[in-house]
């Protein structure tokens, strides 16, 4: 047995585990040398110097292009498809009737595809296919999906999909009961797209009967999985290549219908093609889903969370996927919740930076803050007596004292027409490592250092944490790691998908090193002659072999290798997922400050306050960077950006980024990102998810920073100016 | 690449042929050109491809064109100069940001034929990885860049930025980037590597 030491300085924990022949768990007491420092990414000279090539700038000389044809109808039987002037035009090289069992459910959806020599071509060709639609009723709203008489989205029955219910509906009515305060109020949140900057698509080759795709996505091995059985081919006959990708979010998953298109286009053409989704397309390859959230929420005086109910309703299109984390994070006595997703003509949601969380703690938090309110106790007060997690518990502190929460006066207090207020917002997560990837590290004799693995890097720097990661166990710097990421020809690795891939490639990447090096150090004694009972004790840091009598450069020790190279596998399994932990989950939160405009109902967010609990922080100028991006799409959410569908054609009005507003450099807030370090003992580097929990709070915080503002609340996002009035508006009548 | 070398017939043949509203109005662009060119003093162009010479990066490139292919598109499918991104294709978010006699423009919304003979210089002409400009070296060190695809965007509109203010406030860099769009968030680094160049560091 061993002894670990978990948790953070001030909150410490000493726990025993089993030893193991593999590197033993990093803990407080471990001296790092690179893992926690700051390490510019590998690939930053290749991007910043536009020389990195993502799958959309992949090409070849005799190149072809693809696009499909989109549905003007919301909904419509598709009653004939006519492509033969289409593919009479010269330079059309293939086309396709996409149209599986003749209906079309939402505006936009594929019904043709083309390929061509040129991209010019494909636009005229596009506007030769005639469908001859038969329009039938839509609705694109869930008000107007539930109305009376309304049409079907999917099939018989209703719209309304079946009610999710968790906890006891008597128990939280006795929890009311007992309550001192009571709050009853409805939230709102909007739809919101990825807005990827690459859109979704791919090239595709053929040599033979071997496909190799280039493809922007956060699992080349699920997309080789699900283009090997859209097209029926064993998976081995489909390499997937990802070197880089222009961001995914949760929406670049498998392969879609665009993908496979593609790959038949090349396979009938016998030339390499490319079909990469335009802006307006992009919009409809996934969405967060809408939500409404009735939320009823009770405490005792002394600020006593009792009981949380929350029914919700939200929209995932054609598909589910809607449904919000409501409630959470804190102890209630008793909770109940029911959701339904409702069917709607709109395209379908996907996975997007911590599903249904951002919605959800918009309102818990906002439900929270009001309570506080009637209650008469500071919403920071209120948190620290009903928050469980140890972590958090510091992080509240923390973040108060980083934004200044002594500032905040009593809600709607300020004088003059700028108004300052300050907002708090939780967030939880869990520690997604997964076991099943395997790492490859190889030592050469020459001294270099090659470490592969099949996934792709995101954007969160993957190939930096892994050289970091191997850096520190052969005691070298990350900039002399050579790393190979995003060809599935490599080891298996994750779908960067539920912050999954750093907690899931960190533990292998440090075994295969860790082996490697044994490997290494073991050649290296043999061919200095020194007896293996000897070289037991070596290792390697800073450049060089320790423990030896002379101590060897790294480059001296490689050069002792009898074989050409030693190579290692790490696979991270069995017990390295299953060591004890500190906490249960991932803690983060963050604090707000803004300013009101009361008479233009403006909002300018001035600064936000991250803390976020990272496990081990592998690179603290990465790990900084994800929490300050996490950030500012959340500012975005929830102050600019909102899908808007026209309820008479079900298209969308703002289907492109002229319309559909992200965050921009003129809105940019001063944002203070706090990674923080915390042993959680779950692996055996501790490295946990990141790239999800921080964009949870953002929006919560600043509806709370809003309402503190104005002395009103806005219960819907985005937070518009119009809102913002109305709100005003709403509180003058009750005074 | 023309469409006609493949076919063997022109594309006017076929609007005579084919016929069709739709094919009219697939091809409104070019026919309109055609219409309103100045007869006698440009050479008549288009519909159909033809050569365009482009004066990028320092050299004569020549490129087989449809006069309605934007200069990004040539820069990109005809040139193999891929750093300039397509990412709305409307102006809307500065990725194919390229300098037009020095001055950052957005090459989605330039035809190709519009800037022959222009000088233009594209990310490709700014420094390589081996050998990158301090601005590019900035990125690098304030890590301002995630999934790197508003990058050569962002880079081409900072260092158009130093150049004619080498000591910008935080507010101008701000306005110098407000056109380039950033998904990821990288904003706040990129303002912390134009202050690093600004200051003189490395």
């Amino acid at each position: 047995m061993s002894e670990l030491r978990l948790g953070f300085p001030g909150n410490e924990k000493k726990v025993e585990v089993p030893a193991s022949d593999g590197p033993a768990p990093w803990d407080l007491g471990t001296q790092l040398d690179v893992v926690g420092g700051d390490h510019p990414r590998l690939e930053a000279p290749l991007k910043v110097s536009g020389r990195a090539r993502y799958s959309y700038d992949i090409r070849f000389p005799n190149l072809i292009y693809a696009r499909l044809l989109g549905s003007p109808h919301a909904h419509a039987k598709v009653r004939k498809l006519d492509l033969s002037k289409a593919k009479a035009y010269p330079g059309v090289l293939y086309a396709e009737d996409l149209t599986r069992g003749g209906t079309v459910r939402y505006a936009g959806q594929a019904v043709a595809g083309l390929a061509a020599i040129s991209e010019e071509v494909l636009a005229d060709a596009l506007s030769l296919i005639e469908v001859d639609y038969e329009v039938l009723p839509h609705v694109v709203s869930v008000e107007a999906a539930l109305a009376k008489g309304a049409p079907t989205v999917k099939g018989r029955g209703g719209n309304a999909g079946r009610a999710r219910v968790r906890g006891r509906k008597k128990r939280v009515e006795a929890a009311h009961k007992a309550a001192d305060v009571v709050v009853d109020a409805t939230y709102r949140t909007q739809v919101q797209t990825h807005s990827c900057l690459e859109t979704h698509g791919c090239v595709a080759k053929w040599s033979g009967d071997q496909l190799t795709v280039w493809a922007s996505t956060q699992g080349t091995f699920s997309v080789r999985r699900s283009i090997a059985r859209a097209l029926r081919i064993p998976g081995k006959n489909v390499r997937v290549i990802t070197e880089h990708m222009g961001g995914g979010f949760g929406s670049k998953f498998g392969a879609d219908v665009w993908d496979v298109f593609c790959c038949k286009a090349a396979k009938a053409t016998k030339r390499p093609c490319r079909l990469m989704l335009d802006r307006a397309e992009e919009h409809l390859a996934g969405n967060r889903p809408d939500s409404i959230q009735r939320c009823k929420f009770s405490a005792k005086k002394d600020g006593t969370l009792l009981g949380a109910e929350v029914r919700s309703l939200g929209t995932g299109g054609v598909g589910g996927g809607a449904g919000v984390f409501n409630p959470g994070i804190y102890s209630f006595q008793a909770t109940y919740s029911e959701h339904r997703d409702v069917a709607t003509h709109a395209s379908r949601a996907r996975a997007f930076r911590a599903p249904r969380h951002p919605q959800g703690v918009f309102a818990l938090e906002g439900m929270l803050d009001e309570l506080a309110e009637k209650i008469g106790i500071d919403p920071l007060a209120l948190r620290l007596k009903n928050d469980p997690h140890p972590v958090r518990q510091a992080q509240w502190k923390r973040g108060a004292k980083e934004i200044g929460w002594s500032r905040r006066k009593a809600s709607g207090s300020g004088t003059g027409p700028l108004k300052r207020g300050f907002g708090l917002a939780g967030a939880r997560w869990k520690h997604n490592g997964r076991p099943g990837s395997v790492v490859l590290v190889r030592i050469s004799r020459d001294g270099t250092v090659e470490v592969r693995n099949g996934a792709q890097d995101i954007g969160s720097g993957a190939r930096t944490l892994m050289a970091t990661l191997v850096a520190e166990e052969l005691g070298l710097q990350p900039s002399q790691i050579e790393v190979h990421l995003g060809d599935t020809r490599d080891p298996v690795g994750p779908a960067s998908g539920g912050s999954t891939t750093s907690p899931s490639i960190a533990p292998p990447t440090r075994e295969a090193a860790y082996e490697a090096k044994k490997a290494l150090l073991a050649q290296a004694a043999r061919a200095l002659g020194v007896p293996a009972d000897e070289a037991k004790g070596w290792g390697l840091r800073a450049g060089k072999l320790t423990g030896a009598k002379k101590a060897l450069p790294f480059a001296k020790v490689c050069a002792l290798l009898q074989t050409e190279t030693v190579e290692a596998s790490g696979r991270g399994e069995g017990s390295d997922f299953r060591l004890p932990r500190f906490a249960r989950e991932v803690a983060g939160c963050q604090f707000a400050e803004v300013e009101v405009d009361v008479e233009l109902g403006t909002v300018r967010v001035l600064k936000v306050v991250a803390v976020q609990d990272c496990g081990t922080v592998v690179n603290a100028l990465t790990a900084r960077s994800q929490i300050n991006g996490a950030v500012i799409q959340g500012v975005s959410y929830a102050l600019f950006e909102e899908r808007l569908l026209d309820p008479g054609s079900g298209r969308q009005l703002n289907p492109g980024l002229l319309g559909y507003k992200i965050l921009g450099s003129l809105d940019l807030p001063e944002i203070v990102s706090i990674p923080m370090s915390v042993a959680n003992g779950i692996t055996s580097t501790g490295v946990s998810s990141l790239g999800e929990p921080p964009a949870i709070p953002t929006a919560g915080a600043i509806a709370n920073a809003v309402a503190n503002a104005i002395g009103a609340r806005v219960r819907s996002l985005p937070i518009t100016p119009d809102k913002v009035l109305a709100a005003l508006a709403a509180g003058e009548e009750e005074k | 690449m023309a469409p006609d070398s493949e076919s063997g017939f022109s594309r006017r043949e076929v609007l005579a042929t084919a016929g069709g509203a739709a094919a009219i109005a697939g091809l409104a662009h070019g026919a309109v050109l055609a219409q309103e060119a100045p007869k006698g003093k440009i050479a008549w162009r288009g519909p159909s491809a033809g050569k365009v010479r482009l004066k990028i990066n320092g050299t004569e490139r020549t490129v087989n064109v449809e006069p309605r292919t934007t200069l990004l598109d040539a820069l990109r499918d005809h040139l193999d100069l891929t750093g300039s991104k397509r990412v709305c294709d409307r102006g809307a978010c500065g990725a194919c940001t390229v300098w037009i006699e020095g001055r950052p423009q957005n090459a989605c919304l330039l035809l190709a034929i519009e800037v022959e003979g222009v000088p233009i210089t594209t990310i490709e002409g700014l420094g390589t990885p081996e050998r990158l400009h301090p601005v590019q070296e900035a990125f690098c060190q304030e890590d301002a860049l995630q999934c790197g695809f508003c990058t050569p965007g962002m880079v081409m509109s900072c260092v158009a930025l130093l150049k004619s203010n080498p000591k910008p406030s935080s507010q101008e860099t701000r306005e110098a980037i407000a056109g380039n769009l950033c998904r990821c968030g990288t904003y706040p680094n990129v303002l912390s590597a134009v202050e690093r160049v600004a200051r003189g560091g490395k």
